[in-house]
Parts: structure tokens; C-alpha cells; sequence
């Protein structure tokens, strides 16, 4: 698999560690009432679909970067990758 | 009919007129008492158990393709008990013990053969922890024996022992581990499962389940709604597919492992050999054929295919202890699907559905399993409580923080 990183261009998957589901980007409340329930969510129970899956790539062997990349897990084919601090900038946080 | 060698020489001598299929071609009825959906070995054990061990009357098997089409003919074929933990060591102990009485049980040749699994040794600390699970696997009533480098150069002279990176400190050795025809496991079991009465309804897809007020009433699929008092999931690899219907979310990632067979060779390997360093492990089939596989790929995947750069991996795994293998071609490899669950450990539990049943999470170590899966998963359906080798396998143990991790590696199931 090629993995199309946004800053150095197409690098081998070998290169990269992955890293799970982007949802574990959204860590829960620690704060909130119910946060071990929330946690176990977060921690231990997945979506897991059969199709467009969006995902952590850690360039490991690269630049250091987490990469969100969404890729069919029926076919493998990678349809978008963004830098993970993009993301999550996108979504009002610091870094 | 019952199968055996007299019965082989009459049709010898009749032209083969007599033989049957081995099971019914079915459709299915609109209700039963059990619906296992799944026809791989562990559903088809689940409905031989119930039929036999509980005397179930009513049950069905619902396979989406073909009867062992999927993970039991995907494998590797090795059946242990090497396990460490005492979640784990009593179960598949007892599968182990399954599999040794299987063939007359079932009367179907399923062609076990122990001929030993052999697990080396590269460091010191792992020798410590081999004699911590050897120690660990005989309290619980299974064989280990801890080799030697001598013992293991004299019985296996092909290894390379003095590898200047992993040379091979000792061994694991389990003399009743083995290899299984894993095709003929599905086979027997459905025909079996078939002569106690039990319905293989093969190309029937569940589609979704009929749950009303928080129980399962049943399944729809492309063959109309079928009723069932109890619903059993059985479908390790397709588990978050399948659940989803349920809209369950599943402590499991599903991933794909890659398997190999090489050319066939003359007889060149005795028994089954782990490689303790990397990730690597051999058999040779009865067709000559050496059977071998290593790590995951290492994403989630549904695509029954890999990628090179684990096959890359995986020879120069063997390359590392077998330099003997350096010109032997590669003839087919392909991908499973696995259920790798959040601790490495399987799951067989109710859901929070009432009806609705769970059995999947196998990660890669799913056929050794099939016997006591089939075992444990009838006695829960039946029972409605945890067979005693099972009590481990719940969901609310990554809650409770009682996981079941033979590697230490957390909740990263890339990694199990």
C-alpha cells in the first residue's frame, strides 16, 4: 500500500505503524459523570466496519506525523489523508 | 451409514454404489430451538454438542456460502495447548483432548496427527518464560517438555542453531500438539451434527435479527424470516459485521493474517517449528507441501488478501532457522479474515440481547479452538450459564479489568 502523506508525498505503508481507529483521536471527558463507562467505550469497543474506515497511520520509519487516513477495508484502497493536527485543529482543539 | 474400512472394501467391490451424501440438503423450517448462524468448524461443533451433549431437537446451522468455506479452511492446521494463562490453559487442554477422541466420536477420518509442536528458544529471558508456561501448561493436566540446543540439533539437524543473531538457546516441545485435515473437521462435524437431526442450510445469509422490547426473535434472511428461541453468533472474522445488525459495537478489530504453501517436498520436517524470534511457524501437510505463516498484516481488513511486505517477513523468518528452505518455491499463499480481539483472547457470552448469543474474537488461533468452542458455546446455548472451561471469555471483562493477555500487549489487537 502507498500512503499519499500530505508533506513528503507517497511513501510505502511499511514505513508507517498503524495505529487504530480515528476515533481514539477524541479522548472522553475525564471530568464527565459517566467517564469510566465512556472510557471502556473508548478503550475497548470499536465500529469495525467492512468498508470506508477512517484510520491512524504513525509515520514511524518517516517524519513522526499521525496521519488520518480513510481506507476500504474491503479493497484497501486509501481514498484520503490528512495530517492528524489538521484534524484536529479542525475540530477547535489546540494541537 | 457408518464409515469404516469394512464398509470401504464392500463399495471397493460394488462400484461405489452405496455411498451417500454427508449431510441433507435442507430448507428451512420456519422455527427452531436453535439457531447457529455460521457453518464454519465452530458453528457446526456448537450444533453436534447441542444435539449431542444437551439433546437439542430443533437446530439449524445457517451457512452464507458453503460448509467450510471460510476461516476453517483458511488456516494453518496446528492444534495445541501451549497457553500460558489459567483463563485460557483448561479450555483449550480440553480441546486438545477433543481433538484426540474426535475421529471415533465423530466417526469421520479427520487425520490428526501429533506430531509435535517444537517452540525455540533465542534468549535467555525467553527460556525463563517457556519454563514458566511449560510449568503452567503440566499444572493444568498438559505435556511440555523443555529441549536442549543438543536435543534440538540432534532431532532436528536442519535447524540452524548457531545463527549469529537468534541462535536457538533450547525449546518448548509439546509431543501431543499436532496438525488436523481442517477441511474434513467441518465435514465430519456437519455430518454428525446432520445425523442427530440438525439442519445445515448452506447459502442462506442472515441479513438482520428480529429484535423486539431488548430480545432476539429471531433472524431475517435471504431465505425469509426464520424464527428461533435462541439466536447463536458464530462468525469470527464477520463478527462486527454481523453484530452490526444487531447494533452492537464489539471489543474486536478485524484483520488480516496471510498463509503459505510451498511446493510439495519430500518428507523434510518432523512435527510443527515456531521461530521465537521473529514471528514465523512451519508444518509440512501430508501432500508434501510446507504450511507456514507469521504476523498479521497489521490493519483492519475484510479483503481475504494481504500485502508483500509480510510475506517479506515471513521468509525471511524461515530463512533465519531454515536456510535449508532458501530454494524452495512458494506455490499459493491467501489472507483470512481474523477477529482480533482487545486481549488476544476469544469471547463466548449472552449479549446484552436477550436470546442473542456471542462466540467470535478468536483472533488467529480459532481452529485449535473448534472443538471446545463447539463444547463450551452448546453448554451456554443450553444451559444458559458458562461452561466451567469458559468462564473467563465474558464481554464485561475489559470493564472489570480481567483480561486475558498472553503477550501483555493491551488494547492493540494489531499487536496479539
Amino acid at each position: 500500500m502507498i500512503i499519499n502523506h500530505p508533506i513528503l508525498g507517497p511513501r510505502d505503508s511499511a514505513e508507517f505503524t498503524y495505529m487504530g481507529d480515528a476515533a481514539l483521536l477524541d479522548r472522553p471527558d475525564w471530568q464527565a459523570k459517566d467517564a469510566l463507562l465512556q472510557f471502556v467505550d473508548y478503550g475497548y469497543l470499536r465500529d469495525n466496519p467492512a468498508g470506508p474506515h477512517i484510520e491512524l497511520w504513525y509515520h514511524e520509519q518517516g517524519d513522526r506525523s499521525f496521519l488520518v487516513v480513510t481506507r476500504d477495508t474491503t479493497t484497501h484502497q486509501i481514498s484520503s489523508v490528512k495530517l492528524a493536527s489538521d484534524v484536529a485543529r479542525g475540530r477547535g482543539r489546540s494541537k | 451409514m457408518r464409515y469404516s474400512g469394512l464398509r470401504v472394501l464392500k463399495e471397493a467391490l460394488t462400484g461405489h454404489k452405496g455411498w451417500k451424501p454427508a449431510w441433507r440438503d435442507v430448507a428451512p423450517q420456519a422455527h427452531y430451538d436453535y439457531i447457529v448462524i455460521g457453518g464454519g468448524g465452530h458453528g457446526l461443533a456448537t450444533a453436534y454438542y447441542l444435539a449431542r451433549n444437551h439433546g437439542a431437537k430443533r437446530v439449524a446451522v445457517l451457512e452464507k456460502g458453503w460448509i467450510g468455506g471460510g476461516n476453517v479452511g483458511r488456516n494453518t492446521t496446528i492444534v495445541r495447548s501451549n497457553y500460558l494463562l489459567d483463563g485460557n490453559e483448561p479450555f483449550y487442554e480440553h480441546s486438545l483432548k477433543l481433538w484426540e477422541g474426535l475421529e471415533q466420536d465423530i466417526n469421520y477420518n479427520a487425520m490428526i496427527s501429533q506430531r509435535g509442536i517444537l517452540n525455540l528458544v533465542h534468549s535467555d529471558a525467553q527460556r525463563d518464560a517457556f519454563t514458566r508456561r511449560g510449568n503452567a501448561m503440566i499444572l493444568n493436566g498438559a505435556d511440555a517438555d523443555l529441549l536442549s540446543t543438543e536435543t534440538i540439533q540432534k532431532r532436528y539437524p536442519f535447524l540452524n542453531v548457531n545463527n549469529a543473531r537468534f541462535p536457538i538457546k533450547g525449546g518448548l516441545a509439546q509431543y501431543r500438539g499436532g496438525t488436523v485435515r481442517h477441511d474434513a473437521v467441518a465435514w465430519g462435524y456437519a455430518r454428525a451434527a446432520d445425523q442427530l437431526g440438525v439442519d445445515i442450510i448452506q447459502n442462506c445469509e442472515v441479513t438482520g435479527f428480529r429484535i423486539e422490547g431488548g430480545k432476539c426473535l429471531g433472524v431475517e434472511t435471504n431465505r425469509g424470516y426464520i424464527k428461533g428461541d435462541k439466536v447463536a453468533s458464530c462468525v469470527a472474522g464477520s463478527s462486527g459485521r454481523l453484530m452490526a445488525k444487531a447494533s452492537m459495537r464489539l471489543p474486536i478489530e478485524s484483520h488480516v493474517l496471510q498463509a503459505f504453501v510451498s511446493e510439495g517436498l519430500k518428507p523434510v520436517l518432523p512435527g510443527v517449528i515456531t521461530f521465537g524470534a521473529g514471528h514465523f511457524y512451519c508444518s509440512q501437510s501430508d501432500k508434501g507441501g510446507l504450511v507456514f505463516g507469521g504476523d498479521l498484516d497489521g490493519y483492519n481488513s475484510y479483503a481475504q488478501r494481504g500485502n508483500l511486505p509480510v510475506v517479506e517477513d515471513v521468509c525471511e523468518g524461515a530463512m533465519a532457522i531454515f536456510p535449508m528452505l532458501g530454494r524452495v518455491r512458494l506455490l499459493r499463499m491467501w489472507g483470512g479474515i481474523m477477529d482480533m480481539s482487545m486481549d488476544g483472547s476469544p469471547i463466548i457470552d449472552h449479549t446484552h440481547i436477550e436470546s442473542l448469543y456471542f462466540n467470535g474474537g478468536w483472533c488467529y488461533g480459532g481452529f485449535k479452538a473448534t472443538p471446545a468452542s463447539g463444547w463450551c458455546y452448546a453448554h451456554l446455548l443450553a444451559t444458559d450459564t458458562p461452561h466451567e472451561f469458559a468462564t473467563a471469555f465474558r464481554f464485561d471483562r475489559f470493564a472489570k479489568g480481567q483480561m486475558i493477555d498472553e503477550k501483555g500487549m493491551g488494547n492493540n489487537p494489531q499487536l496479539h
